[in-house]
Formats: structure tokens, C-alpha cells, sequence
């Protein structure tokens, strides 16, 4: 089993090496990045390139890690029990299986995404370490141990928000997507936009480089909001000539909207585009 | 086999531990890689650094342990297959390579001493200039074992593969954390206070049971969710002497920010005085008064002030002390009014605690806070957060 990246997907030979590691050794990938560099993608695509189901987990602030084993539905019992129904005298009817027990017993190997886990509560990645490490969990109200037949792909993804213990990162493996080059950026562009002019992605790219390379900026634009923006630009059936113009006067990119989403970041590129000016006078 | 390698990396600070030794020995084993030095640097990075902080110190670390025997590794046998030899030249070298080789000797002849000197390679890890050094050395080509030249020694990506970690891209993202927000969050939990308040929301299981069995009905019994129940004002020192510790003071505020819900934060510049300020930017325009922000918050509140509390002493001392405006009451009276109003309060400085003696206004103001004054360290955080927890008596 290998992984080497899907047709709609650009993997860097990095990103290949800890994947394919992750698969064959049966331990979670952790993968942090800027935002909109690919990283929940990820989880997709691999599940696509090998055929298999994605369990996804999106954890909030308000998520528990026991949430993602299962949960006791105490309520629904107490009213069967109100109403004399059957089913009451067997726990197992009111055990809510979470994502991991999911994963854990799917019929064809899974891939369990776990979905910006700095967004849960600090001790989150602490509760869940046993479960992730020996893939299995004791369910006390049944007194039953769920245990994964076979490890399931793990993909965990963090957006910094807060740091991961040492523990929980020892038994991962790390990726950091950083920030493709103009290269990778191409074929990013390419897989996106298959007959998109060579010459407007080269003018949007080096346009696109500029504003991220403007000191300062609160929020750099990342690789969905170009090809967010590339999306409105053809949607616009703007000119190239709307690009291509090296007025510096004209400093804010056409449908700066897509590219800067901070009201602060638009104000430093006016601010920008008013010195210019008056440097041309 | 790479206890070296780890070694090297504990020195530079990533914490690289036998758990992960193992399962890059694991991962080794079980094939996850082409035997290509590239791949391994892949697999060992994604094995060892778990921070994308120390990505830059691991590619030095890395390029310090395996210069040299990059070219050997992933040829275990010391016998080099000539076809080997063939296809990677063939590979990489354009038909004019080819013929200026050619010119030099005949194919095998080359190929011959090509063998030699991987093999002498392999043994001599520290040998690697005479391989990699500039032309006129050897005869291939324009700069012998060169990966500008005739790029023998790109085979498999191994001229890529250095390049890969020689170009160390993650440069920017290396950061010398003294104190990580994760630590401080963890410091600044001591201070939670469990309480329920508000809006009764939340199913309150075991009153529900309890009184459904009682009663012989459903008897549904609600609770307002339980939260972080802490109440905290935090003054932050700004500006002039403060400046060297803008970031250990970002890392704490935005620890604190996300962890207290009821925060209140204010400016000051060296000691408060009459008036704080919420927006640096607009310090002049937009103060506060202290008297409303002390009658404002109640006692119950916890008080941290964050500064290094080096000054002139008459900014403390005396009114009109200020440097920045003429102060009529002295910083004095004020700081007594805010640790009356707030029994529970303590000062945190990101001065190490050695060096407080030496300046006059840290012992003063030590002594306006009772002692209360704890070096900004993973330590002086708990010991304050211990401090500020403590029953008031």
C-alpha cells in the first residue's frame, strides 16, 4: 500500500515519505500547516487514492475525548423505562458508538480523520492517548474491550491554536505542509484549473507572491484563496490586461476580496498604493 | 546505528526519545522508503521533530551527522553494481556528458574508478570534500564529484536530497521558546474555580434519576453548565524597558485571553497610575481612570500585574514622578489602593530573579506587593497562580 498523491491532489516527496509511513507502521500523522494549505484534504484524498471509507471527527471546544469512544444515552433508557419497553433491560441498547469505536470495528480498513484537534480542551490529546496508541478502549457499562482488529489510518490535523503534550506526540508521526513553492503551485494550479492561459496563472502567481510577501500582513493569503480567486477571476472573465498592469498606483489586486480577508491588511495595502502614488509624482 | 544521530539531535534541543529511535528502526525494516538519502531524511523527520519550530534545527543537525556519508548510504553492499554505475549515469548525464567522459578515458575505465572511490567513501565518512570539492580533481569532467558537474553525484536524488536539507526552509519558523503558551496554560489552570452560574442548560443526570425513581416519573431536572468561574484583571506593562519581552508577554496574554472568560486587561506604563488604557495605540486619548476600574471590578477579582518593574524610584516614590505626564498622586498611593482592593494579587516579572536586586525600584515595588513577586517562569507562574488561589484570611 502505497500513497503518491491523487490526480486532484499535489503531494510533495516529503508529505509522501510520512504518509506512507504512517500507513505501514499503523501510527497517527499528525499534520499541521497554515491554514488552506490541504491538510484535511489530506485525509480525503487518501482515503480516496486507497479505496477506503473516511470516518471523519471534526472536534470542537466543547468536544470530549470519551465522545469519540461512545457515549451512555442515560435519558432514552430512563424513558423506555418509563414506558415498559423492552429494550431497557439491555444496556448495550443505549451505548452511542463514537467515532473511534467506528473506526475501530468499520468491516474494511478506515481512515479516521481527527479534525483541528487543538480546538478541544488542552487535556483533550492526554485522554486520548491509550486509545490511539493500543487502538482499543474498555466500555464500563457493558464491560466489554473494543479493540481494532485491524489499526486504522489515523490523520490527525492541528492548526497551532494550542500545543500538544509531549506524549501524544511521541507516538505520531509529523508533517508540516509548508507553504508550496511557485512549482508545486503550478501543478497545484494545474490539477485545479486544467485549461486555465499559462499566462494569467504566471501573472496571478507573481501578484499573488507580492501580497504575501508584503511585511506586515495580519492574514497571508494561502493556497485556497488563490485558487478561490483564480475561480473568480474566470468566473469574471477578467482581462488579463486587469493583471497585467505594473501601475504601481494600482497596488490592491482586482477582486482583492478573495486574497485579503482582514479589514486591517486591506487598509495597509490602500495605505501602500497611496505611497506609491505619491512616489510617482 | 544512528545513536549518534540522536545524540546529536537531544544536543540540539529536540527531544528525541527511544520510542522514537524504534519506530524509525521499524519503519526502516519495513521498507516504508526507497533507500534513497532523501527519503530517509523524510522519514526521520517525520519520525523525530513533532514541532515545526525545530524543523530548521533538525536539517542542521541532520546535514552536521550525515556529511559525508550521504553518498554511501543506501548502497550497504560495498560492491557496486556496475549496471548500477550505467543506469544512474545514464540517467542523469546528457549525450554531450556522455562524450566529454567518453574523451577522458574509456567507459569502464571510468566506471571503474567511479567504484573506487564510492568505496573509499564508504569507509572515509570524514572525506567527503575531496568528493564534493571543486573541479580538477578527478577526472570527471568540469568539477570531478561535483553535483554542478557531471552530477555523478546526483544519483538516486542524493544532490537533491542535500540540497533538501542544506536549504533549511524552515528557518523562519525556529523559535527559542522559554516559556511555550502550553505551559502557561497549564500554569494558569491552577486558577480555575469550578462554579455553575447562568442559564440552567444542561441535563443534570443524577437529580434526574434520582427524582424520577422518587416520584415513578420522569422527573427531568436541569443545571446551568459549569465553567471557569475565575475572575482575573491583568495589567500589563508596555513600552521602554519592556520591549525585550514583547513576546513572552504575547505568549502569556494570549494563554490567558483563551483560557479566562472573565478577563479584564489593562496598560500601563512602569507603575499605574491614575489612568490605564485599554488600546496602546491610543494611550494619550483613551484612558481609563483607576478609580472607575476599581470600583468598577470587585474584590473578588484576582489581580496580576505583569512588568519588570525597573524604573527611576521617584516614579514610584513621589507625585510628578512619571515620565510621561505629571502625576499628582504618587505611584505609591496608587499601587496601595489596587492590592487593598484586590486582595488576591501578584506581580509577575520577565527580569530573572537574579538580577532584581540590583535595581532599587524591583525592591520597592516587591515590598508595595508583600513579596508577591514572581519571575515570569514556567515555576514563578505556578507559584503565583499558587499565591492567588490561597485563601484570603
Amino acid at each position: 500500500m502505497r500513497f503518491d498523491g491523487t490526480k486532484d491532489y499535489v503531494a510533495t516527496d516529503d508529505l509522501k515519505v510520512a504518509v506512507n509511513a504512517a500507513m505501514t507502521l499503523r501510527r497517527p500523522l499528525l499534520v499541521k500547516g497554515e491554514p488552506g494549505t490541504g491538510k484535511t484534504v489530506l485525509a480525503y484524498e487518501i482515503a480516496k487514492a486507497m479505496g477506503t471509507p473516511l470516518i471523519e471527527w471534526n472536534v470542537k471546544s466543547t468536544t470530549k475525548a470519551h465522545q469519540g469512544l461512545y457515549e451512555y444515552d442515560a435519558v432514552a433508557r430512563l424513558r423506555d423505562g418509563q414506558l415498559g419497553d423492552e429494550r431497557v433491560h439491555d444496556i448495550s441498547n443505549y451505548i452511542r458508538k463514537g467515532k473511534l469505536w467506528e473506526a475501530f470495528t468499520a468491516p474494511e480498513l478506515p481512515v479516521l480523520l481527527i479534525d483541528e484537534i487543538d480546538k478541544a480542551d488542552i487535556e483533550f490529546p492526554n485522554d486520548l492517548l491509550q486509545e490511539l496508541d493500543r487502538m482499543e478502549f474498555h466500555v464500563y457499562e457493558t464491560k466489554e474491550t473494543i479493540k481494532a482488529t485491524e489499526r486504522p489510518i489515523v490523520i490527525i490535523t492541528s492548526n497551532n491554536e494550542k500545543e500538544l503534550p509531549d506524549a501524544f506526540l511521541r507516538r505520531c508521526f509529523f508533517h508540516y505542509i509548508k507553504f508550496p513553492d511557485r512549482e508545486t503551485m503550478q501543478d497545484i494550479i494545474n490539477v485545479h484549473f486544467p485549461d486555465i492561459q499559462g499566462i494569467l496563472v504566471k501573472k496571478a502567481m507573481d501578484i499573488f507572491y507580492d501580497v504575501r510577501d508584503v511585511p506586515g500582513l495580519k492574514k497571508k493569503p494561502s493556497t485556497s484563496e488563490l485558487l478561490d480567486w483564480l475561480k473568480l477571476i474566470l468566473n469574471e472573465d477578467m482581462p488579463l490586461e486587469a493583471l497585467q498592469s505594473s501601475d504601481s498606483s494600482k497596488a490592491i489586486p482586482p477582486l482583492h476580496g478573495a486574497l485579503l480577508k482582514n479589514e486591517q491588511d486591506v487598509m495597509l495595502f490602500e495605505r501602500l498604493a497611496f505611497m506609491a502614488k505619491r512616489e510617482a509624482r | 546505528m544512528f545513536f549518534n544521530f540522536m545524540d546529536e539531535l537531544r544536543a540540539a534541543g529536540i527531544s528525541a526519545s527511544l520510542k522514537e529511535h524504534l519506530v524509525l528502526l521499524e519503519a526502516l525494516e519495513k521498507d516504508v522508503i526507497r533507500r534513497s538519502p532523501e527519503e530517509f531524511y523524510y522519514l526521520s523527520r517525520a519520525t523525530f521533530v513533532k514541532d515545526e519550530g525545530l524543523l530548521d534545527r533538525f536539517d542542521q543537525v541532520f546535514s552536521k551527522v550525515f556529511k559525508g556519508i550521504e553518498t554511501s548510504y543506501g548502497t550497504q553492499e560495498e560492491d557496486i553494481p556496475l549496471d548500477w554505475l550505467k543506469a544512474v549515469a545514464e540517467k542523469y548525464l546528457s549525450e554531450e556528458e556522455m562524450e566529454k567522459i567518453k574523451s577522458l578515458g574509456s567507459w569502464e575505465e571510468i566506471m571503474e574508478t567511479l567504484k573506487e572511490r564510492l568505496a573509499e567513501q564508504e569507509k572515509r565518512h570524514e572525506g567527503g570534500n575531496k568528493w564534493i570539492g571543486t573541479g580538477g580533481t578527478s577526472p570527471y569532467g568540469n568539477s570531478g564529484y561535483n553535483p554542478e558537474g557531471v552530477r555523478i553525484g546526483g544519483e538516486g536524488g542524493q544532490k537533491k536530497a542535500i540540497k533538501v536539507w542544506d536549504k533549511r526552509e524552515f528557518q523562519n519558523l525556529d523559535n527559542t521558546k522559554l516559556l511555550g503558551t502550553r505551559n502557561i496554560k497549564v500554569a494558569l489552570r491552577r486558577l480555575r474555580k469550578f462554579a455553575r452560574e447562568g442559564a440552567a442548560d444542561e441535563l443534570d443526570i443524577d437529580r434526574t434519576i434520582n427524582g424520577t425513581a422518587k416520584q415513578g416519573w420522569l422527573d427531568i431536572h436541569m443545571r446551568p453548565e459549569r465553567h471557569n468561574a475565575v475572575k482575573l484583571l491583568l495589567f500589563l506593562d508596555v513600552g521602554g524597558s519592556m520591549d525585550p519581552f514583547i513576546k513572552l508577554c504575547e505568549e502569556l496574554f494570549s494563554a490567558a485571553t483563551s483560557e479566562f472568560k472573565n478577563l479584564e486587561f489593562f496598560y500601563f506604563h512602569n507603575c499605574p497610575y491614575e489612568g490605564l488604557w485599554k488600546d496602546n495605540r491610543r494611550r494619550f486619548s483613551e484612558r481609563t481612570n483607576t478609580w472607575d476600574v476599581l470600583h468598577k471590578y470587585g474584590h473578588d477579582y484576582k489581580l496580576i500585574f505583569v512588568g519588570d518593574a525597573s524604573m527611576s524610584p521617584y516614579e514610584i516614590t513621589h507625585p510628578g514622578g512619571s515620565v510621561e505626564h505629571f502625576n499628582e498622586e504618587a505611584g505609591v498611593t496608587w499601587m496601595q489602593r489596587l492590592t487593598n482592593t484586590y486582595p488576591a494579587a501578584a506581580w509577575l516579572n520577565p527580569v530573572p530573579e537574579k538580577q532584581w536586586g540590583y535595581s532599587q525600584s524591583v525592591k520597592i515595588i516587591r515590598e508595595l506587593m508583600n513579596g508577591r513577586m514572581y519571575p515570569l517562569t514556567v515555576d514563578g507562574l505556578g507559584d503565583a497562580m499558587k499565591e492567588l488561589t490561597r485563601k484570603q484570611g
